[in-house]
């Protein structure tokens, strides 16, 4: 009933960050981690509800999504690519002598490809971009929180909500799917330079068996789940930094909490994705 | 304690001016402590009042219910004659937009330019504002509060005088009807304070703006009011002119004044 109670109380308040007391989040208090792992959950919920409402509702933030497009993506395509580019290079490296032990070195090209696209490049370029970019915006939003920059929006008549949070979370929703198909791109790169480290392939044999060993059933999929790893990343990223604590303590853990959850969240997620896909191939 | 002449010709004026805000049996309270306890206010058009008391005694949760950023508990709160609390969403933007807030922080944008913090409440305000109108706004803003050299800085280059300006100079820039001065004056040398001050009755004198300040700094109490308040424990517990309250025989009112 107390959880019912603080969810109406919550929904009251979140309408719109116009209204009176709206950045007043539920308030977790002295309760058990059980209750508070509810109620945490509710105000999420809550959250990303109020995220479809005010995405599709004008004057709509193009400036600030362009800006914030080049600093999530543009400015992280450098790891990405670098991570990419290692992960191509180990993952042959690391498969080949098993491979080698069924005579099966030609089917080295193939199997990095598909285990890059289909798991390992959005795995891990999502699990980076928590790290990169979640921290980066649960530290950015929780610096403004304690600086009161986001109570001068709101005071000066413009909606911080719509400003900072609904253009970060499409930003990462939509760039994302982009760093993806580059570190995949930039892996298996990385591929065709561990296989030429022992022999010689040339580079149109070697991605001539790359497209006869993948198929757009490998790409699809995976690239679609990509857009859900941006959004969970963007979302829990602008929510710790929208409700942090007051102080520096609570910039920090705002940036902490929001890469913890946005990684536990990038696998939960993955584990669906897979599940579902698999059961529309089977 | 009698006020002089001119505060008496002044303060006839002021209840010949319209109301701009009003609370009446306001109250607010966070986890079942109370801040503000039945608070009955009004203020007229082109006055400056003082909020004065200790700290945690309410002062700035009040100004915080004026804007909107906190909801009252129980009472009225009357913003130019509307009762905020019936207000939807678009007219309490509107209302905000007739209202200035300067934080105790500043609250500058830090990824900002000093030009980009003044330009942004511009953008989003007046949308169709031509460039050449947006540039000598930004322009005249900065020379009002004398940062005019300091357009191309960032904000983290700026001192604490400088950003205090800086942010009197964004919530200006929309010329409000309404400023609010959250401790304008703290963390600021005696000159530096001073000339706050001062920037305060330049802003209502030029724009006949009602003020709300709250402050502890006396001196800047001593300039700027028509009015003072005094809050104790979430009560207004005195209310006067400064001279008024500086003579008078109440011990804990007259200790502020020593």
């Amino acid at each position: 009933m107390e959880l019912f109670i603080l969810y109406q109380a919550n929904m009251n308040n979140s309408n719109s960050d116009t209204t009176l007391n709206s950045k007043t989040p539920l308030k977790s208090g002295s309760r058990s981690i059980f209750q508070n792992f509810f109620i945490e959950v509710t105000s999420l919920t809550i959250f990303t509800m109020r995220f479809f409402k005010e995405v599709l509702k004008p004057p709509y933030e193009f400036n600030e999504l362009i800006k914030q497009s080049f600093l999530i993506g543009y400015k992280s395509l450098p790891l990405v690519g670098i991570t990419g580019f290692i992960i191509g290079l180990v993952l042959t490296i690391q498969s080949r002598p098993t491979l080698a032990k069924f005579g099966a070195e030609s089917w080295l090209p193939a199997m990095v490809a598909v285990s890059l696209i289909r798991e390992i490049g959005p795995a891990i370029t999502a699990l980076i971009f928590a790290g990169k970019v979640g921290s980066g915006i649960g530290a950015e939003l929780a610096s403004m929180n304690v600086t009161e920059q986001i109570n001068a929006m709101q005071v000066s008549g413009t909606n911080p909500f719509k400003f900072l949070v609904v253009t970060r979370v499409l930003s990462a929703t939509l760039m994302l799917p982009v760093l993806v198909i580059l570190a995949d791109a930039v892996g298996l790169l990385g591929s065709f330079v561990a296989v030429n480290l022992k022999g010689y392939v040339s580079a149109s044999l070697f991605f001539s068996q790359i497209f006869q060993g993948t198929e757009f059933n490998d790409l699809i999929p995976a690239t679609i789940k990509t857009f859900f790893f941006g959004f969970a990343v963007g979302i829990i990223g602008c929510y710790k930094g929208y409700y942090s604590n007051k102080g520096t303590e609570g910039v920090g853990k705002a940036a902490n909490s929001a890469v913890v959850i946005a990684s536990l969240l990038v696998f939960i997620i993955d584990m669906i994705a897979v599940q579902i896909t698999s059961l529309f191939q089977s | 304690m009698f006020a002089d002449k001119s505060e008496i010709i002044k303060n006839n004026k002021m209840i010949k001016s319209p109301i701009v805000v009003e609370m009446i049996h306001l109250s607010k309270s966070f986890d079942n402590n109370p801040v503000l306890v039945d608070i009955n206010l009004v203020i007229h058009k082109g006055e400056n009042v003082v909020i004065l008391g200790k700290s945690g005694t309410g002062k700035s949760v009040l100004i915080k219910c004026i804007v909107g950023l906190l909801e009252p508990d129980s009472g009225i709160l009357e913003l130019f004659g509307q009762n905020l609390n019936d207000l939807n969403e678009k007219e309490l933007i509107e209302t905000r937009k007739r209202i200035g807030f300067l934080f105790q922080s500043s609250a500058l944008y830090d990824s900002m330019s000093v030009r980009e913090n003044l330009e942004f409440p511009l953008r989003r305000q007046l949308h169709k504002l031509p460039n050449e109108e947006l540039n000598q706004m930004i322009s005249d803003a900065l020379i009002n509060v004398g940062l005019e050299e300091a357009i191309d800085q960032q904000t983290s280059e700026l001192s604490g005088g400088m950003c205090k300006r800086l942010g009197l100079a964004r919530t200006l820039i929309l010329k409000p009807e309404i400023m609010l001065y959250d401790e304008p004056t703290t963390g600021l040398d005696p000159i530096t304070s001073k000339e706050i001050s001062h920037l305060i009755l330049d802003v209502q004198n030029k724009y006949n703006t009602t003020s709300i300040i709250i402050t502890h700094d006396i001196k800047c109490a001593n300039l700027t009011a028509d009015r003072i308040i005094l809050l104790k424990d979430g009560i207004c517990a005195a209310e006067g002119s400064y001279s008024e309250l500086e003579n008078s025989n109440d011990k804990w009112v007259h200790s502020f004044f020593e």
